[in-house]
């Protein structure tokens, strides 16, 4: 089934009030997505020629503080944020540099989103262990994108779990099922776009990825994918500075969108609105079939 | 007045509150938060105001009460009605009306895609306008739109009839534009009068879509196009 949920923060005054806004909306979707849950949060921006990667390790005792050490001699100077399974890594590596340095150093050590504000936290088990495992009530930044998963195709774990990124700054996630992502990875695979999974989500966000990076805005992207894409498909998707909500021809799978002065902030269900400060006076709306949302700073 | 504050309520508590209550009774539900399946299954000729924006499924299965929502309706109000009556203040999400047999069905804004689907002898009066695929396989009933539809519209329709007053993107399978007789005139007019839209709609400006009734009498020698 799956849960998306999204929140866009259009006043600068309210970034403190992020995570205390997004928390009840991650759980709200709980129902229809209890195996597991990520998010992709924007904040904190890096200084020009640094990045953040999220790394992810599966070990409970992972040794963090190791590796940190490691990635001094690597690419000193290198901060490591460790939160849950996750250790959030600031340097100036190139994210082929990171990569190549993660197969050579820590193997295990999975690279699951990379940018200059974006953090990627995905993890199984319930929304609500999610929310305080990875302290999701305490964020402040600009924007989250969230996803709870209820597992239909492939099994429950990490790499199953959205949201998805193949590129810097840029997450995707999906309620839904593509039917030829099979046929789409293959041409993808051609234009240099390398996947982690057989997930066809992935697929979606290695599409965006492979259209912006020939200089496509997002909203004509999103157009080309419902030309190139069949199955069913409700997104949300993050970009530094952007949010982008889209449904599919069918709509089958839905999507609400509540705006005001403050925020835009979209969900699966509008129960996962209601709390929000002046929801009930809001421009609400469900975004009709093919129409493409985008929203900048 | 009753007052239900949903919001200290489970569901099952507030719908078993709601069943106690006789004909007459009057109640308002509070903070019904987008909460799901809310006043599901009544049966007694109650008044129900609701306060807010519902969840899916609002009054499924209706008979006999009168349900007004201030704000909007989500996936499924009044699925499956079988009489009384369910006004929606603001807008209804998909499948508004589904397969509902009796009653009527007020959307005073936009309705959203497959209104009406595989309705079944109830009547639906939109104020807005209605979402791709609305009356999908439509058996028996009214669907009347004052506003434009999307596309698909009718697609496979049986016997109910739709009213419409904008335009629609395209028909579906089996779908056509009928002329309005006499008898129709009457009905819509009749319609507008109950959903209190004869004042901004008159019954001249409807069209009738019907169903040409070719897809459901199969002839071999016919060309499969529809």
């Amino acid at each position: 089934m799956c849960g998306i949920i999204g929140l866009f923060i259009k006043e600068p005054a309210h970034q403190s009030r992020l995570g205390e806004w997004f928390e009840p909306m991650l759980l709200a979707m709980s129902e229809r997505g209890p195996d597991s849950a990520g998010i992709a949060v924007y904040r904190n921006s890096t200084p020009e020629g640094q990045l953040k990667y999220s790394l992810y390790a599966p070990e409970e005792y992972f040794d963090w503080s190791g590796l940190e050490e490691q990635l001094w001699a690597g690419f000193a100077p290198a901060a490591l944020h460790r939160v849950g399974s996750y250790g959030i890594v600031t340097c100036s590596a190139k994210q082929e540099q990171m990569s190549q340095w993660l197969e050579e150093h820590a193997p295990g050590v999975k690279m699951m989103g990379s940018g200059r504000e974006m953090e990627i936290y995905k993890d199984v088990g319930t929304p609500s262990h999610f929310a305080r495992r990875y302290s999701v009530r305490a964020m402040a930044g600009r924007c989250v994108v969230g996803h709870t998963r209820m597992a239909t195709e492939s099994a429950v774990n990490v790499e199953g779990s959205h949201p998805y990124t193949t590129g810097s700054d840029l997450c995707l996630v999906h309620n839904g099922s593509y039917a030829n992502h099979n046929s789409v990875r293959r041409v993808l695979a051609h234009h240099g776009i390398t996947f982690d999974s057989l997930n066809d989500t992935e697929v979606a966000a290695g599409y965006v990825q492979w259209r912006l990076r020939d200089g496509e805005a997002l909203a004509d992207v999103l157009g080309h994918m419902l030309e190139d894409f069949s199955g069913f498909f409700t997104l949300a998707i993050g970009l530094r500075g952007q949010f982008a909500v889209m449904r599919d021809r069918f709509a089958c799978k839905p999507m609400v969108v509540a705006e005001t002065d403050a925020y835009v902030a979209c969900g699966s269900e509008f129960r996962a609105l209601a709390h929000l400060p002046g929801v009930n006076e809001a421009n609400i709306f469900e975004p009709e079939p093919e129409g493409i949302f985008v929203w900048s700073l | 007045m009753v007052t239900i504050d949903c919001g200290r309520l489970s569901t099952r508590a507030v719908n078993q509150q709601l069943s106690t209550l006789s004909d007459g009774a009057e109640v308002r539900l509070m903070n019904p938060a987008g909460r799901h399946n809310l006043a599901l299954g009544l049966e007694k000729a109650i008044h129900v105001d609701v306060d807010g924006h519902c969840g899916y499924y609002y009054g499924g299965m209706n008979k006999n009460a009168m349900i007004v929502i201030h704000g909007n309706a989500g996936q499924g109000v009044g699925e499956n009605m079988m009489s009384g009556l369910i006004r929606v203040k603001g807008y209804a999400s998909s499948a508004a009306g589904a397969s509902a047999r009796g009653g009527l069905l007020v959307i005073e804004k936009d309705a959203g895609l497959r209104c009406g689907i595989s309705l079944k002898g109830g009547n639906i009066v939109v104020g807005g306008k209605v979402g791709n695929f609305s009356a999908f396989m439509a058996q028996a009933g009214t669907l009347l739109v004052c506003g434009d539809a999307g596309e698909a519209l009718g697609d496979s329709l049986y016997e109910t009839v739709i009213y419409l007053r904008g335009r629609y993107r395209s028909l579906g399978a089996d779908a056509r534009e009928e002329p309005m007789t006499p008898a129709d005139h009457g009905t819509v007019a009749e319609l507008l009068r109950l959903s209190g839209f004869d004042q901004i709609c008159k019954s001249g400006e409807f069209k009738r879509i019907a169903s040409a009734k070719a897809l459901y009498n199969f002839d071999v020698d016919k060309k499969q196009s529809y």
